[in-house]
């Protein structure tokens, strides 16, 4: 039996009477990889947002482990173990993986000095964890230093250390390599494997069917579809289906509604 | 010919990266203020090439040990600021408004402790309050700390009407022992300065609070995303230029046991030109505290070093900006830029 990590209830957000997400029910549990898929303003963004407490949801109701937590907000969703990472604006680039790894939650000993000796080998064995090593460079490089793979994996190696039991990640892949992404997903197994959860969003469907076990696909704010890889088959199944949500009428042609509803939520 | 699909057909041999030996991090660490020091040496160097008799004695270094230690005080803090992402002009200001408490408290009859703790403190109410300004008003501090030193040092002049205080009073007291007489030939308030630039770096280098500033300056979006408040640490920065400015004002002031109005004026140019001159880069995220001290040093020699290798006067300026200039170029060359 697998334990649930977090519900959303049928959880609204609208603007005025815009709604960015209309009632929708998601849930993630443990140790699994959720994959979350959709075009542009479907509600991905403002989902995430509420998931970290950025925003605050219309109505609905969010479970932690089976219990319902009233006032959500940033600080109960870090204790909740949601922890979000973004792509460019998460690490701090002329800083050394062990700084950016321990930011905030330095790990200290008298008058706040730094015990750099069991920092450093705290991030090595988190590095170690999720397969993060390398000869090319240590916990002392400068995280400018490295490739985007490897700055999503100072990122993740950071989510764990703060204790994340959801690791929710918005496009990683989006600016990688092939190499560079494949290492991504490696992290992100480890990560599964330690018995953490990710939802990975992602606009590339492939990457996303490859790394993903469970599927939720979003349409003008509300869950279009959630099936499990072997519901689905294959990732042109996928791909097709998206492409219908996209042009209902069966048509590739362009689509004026669709463009209308393109801006990011 | 046929094209070969086999990626170890056309693979190139694998990429040998030096190991990262001790020796060769200390040297990529301490990058900008290894370089400081390297243009120190050759400036030295050239001086005594220049004017062997002067420079191959002690009293040229001894005259120049005697601004140094003011100097320090405000470089070093200075750093902290930069490297946050600031910038602070109103130190100068401080500095005098510091020493001017230090100065009523010892004219008042009191012990010259109890002022320097008043010059402390006020320096740290001050900073603050140039934080809070900068950082809550959310003004550039470029302009902000222009208009606070106007404004306190104006402050000082209508009520001082111009007028110095003499602290005769202080010589042949305990402070005036620990604070204004030489040591082995050196200023006594060379080691305090001292003192104060390594407990600066351990506070920079090894301590949360450093981390935090790096930070905050790196990346202020992601600090506050990690839960740093990031608002709180620039205000930080700020009451720690007070603090060197208030011993700044101290120091200064045992040198001739006189406080002037004027206290702090001159320093506000050549503090700031030590800070990039040491290799701290102006875009913040990172710093150097012994590339400032370096910096600083730096800075008070060319002045007495061009004057001494007997050319006029008038060529300070001119020497003065051309080291800040290369020193620059040098820095540029030297550092890699990660953002």
């Amino acid at each position: 039996m697998t334990e649930r990590l977090i519900e959303l209830k049928n959880i609204a957000k609208s603007y005025g009477r815009v709604f960015a997400v209309g009632g929708v029910n998601f849930h993630v549990d443990r140790g699994e990889v959720v994959g979350l898929i959709g075009d542009n303003g479907a509600g991905k963004s403002t989902l995430i947002k509420m998931l970290a407490g950025a925003i605050a949801p219309t109505s609905g109701e969010i479970v932690v482990r089976g219990e319902a937590v009233t006032g959500w907000n940033a600080a109960r969703s870090r204790d909740a173990g949601v922890e979000t990472v973004f792509q460019d604006r998460a690490l701090a680039v002329q800083q050394t993986i062990v700084r950016n790894i321990f930011m905030g939650r330095e790990i200290t000993g008298w008058f706040g000095l730094l015990d750099q000796r069991k920092e450093r080998s705290e991030a090595e064995r988190l590095m170690r964890e999720i397969g993060f090593t390398s000869k090319v460079f240590s916990p002392d490089s400068i995280v400018g230093q490295l490739s985007g793979g490897e700055r999503q994996g100072v990122a993740l190696a950071r989510a764990i250390y703060n204790k994340a039991d959801l690791i929710v990640m918005d496009e990683p892949t989006t600016a990688l390599s092939l190499t560079e992404t494949e290492k991504v997903f490696r992290f992100v197994r480890a990560v599964r494997s330690s018995g953490r959860s990710v939802l990975f969003i992602g606009h590339n469907i492939h990457h996303v069917f490859d790394i993903a076990e469970r599927f939720v696909v979003m349409d003008r704010g509300t869950v279009a579809l959630q099936a499990t890889k072997a519901e689905i088959g294959t990732a042109e199944r996928l791909i097709s289906y998206m492409e219908k949500l996209a042009h209902p009428q069966g048509t590739a042609t362009y689509d004026s509604d669709q463009s209308i509803s393109g801006s990011r939520a | 010919m046929s094209l070969s699909l086999d990626p170890a057909a056309g693979r190139a041999p694998k990429v040998v990266r030096p190991s990262d030996g001790a020796l060769r991090r200390f040297f990529n660490v301490n990058r900008a203020s290894i370089g400081t020091l390297a243009v120190f040496v050759a400036m030295i160097a050239i001086f005594a090439a220049a004017s062997p008799r002067v420079f191959l004695h002690w009293p040229i270094y001894s005259s120049v040990l005697v601004t140094l230690p003011v100097a320090l005080c405000l470089v070093v803090p200075l750093v902290f600021i930069v490297t946050v992402g600031e910038i602070d002009l109103s130190f100068p200001a401080t500095m005098g408004f510091s020493a001017w408490i230090f100065a009523l408290v010892v004219q008042a009859g009191y012990s010259p402790f109890l002022g320097i703790a008043g010059a402390v403190v006020t320096g740290m109410a001050l900073g603050y309050a140039v934080g809070a300004l900068v950082v809550l008003a959310g003004l550039s501090s470029l302009i902000a700390t222009l208009g606070m030193n106007y404004m306190l040092r104006g402050l000082i002049l209508i009520v001082t009407q111009g007028k110095s205080i003499a602290l005769l009073q202080l010589q042949d007291t305990t402070a005036a022992t620990l604070f204004s007489t030489d040591l082995f030939g050196v200023p006594v308030q060379v080691f305090w300065a001292l003192a104060f630039v390594v407990l600066a770096g351990i506070l920079f280098n090894h301590h949360r609070f450093g981390a935090r500033v790096k930070a905050a300056g790196d990346n202020p979006d992601s600090a506050a995303q990690m839960g740093i408040n990031v608002n709180d640490v620039r205000i930080a920065t700020y009451v720690f230029m007070g603090v060197g400015a208030a011993l700044a004002g101290v120091l200064s002031t045992m040198v001739n046991f006189t406080w002037w109005p004027t206290t702090g004026d001159g320093y506000l140019l050549p503090a700031i030109a030590s800070v990039f001159v040491g290799g701290t880069p102006t875009w913040g995220g990172v710093g150097t505290i012994a590339g400032g001290a370096i910096g600083a040093l730096i800075v008070a020699f060319i002045q007495s070093g061009i004057v001494a290798a007997g050319l006029s006067g008038f060529y300070v300026q001119f020497f003065n900006g051309l080291i800040i200039i290369l020193s620059l170029i040098g820095h540029r060359w030297n550092q890699r830029r990660f953002r």
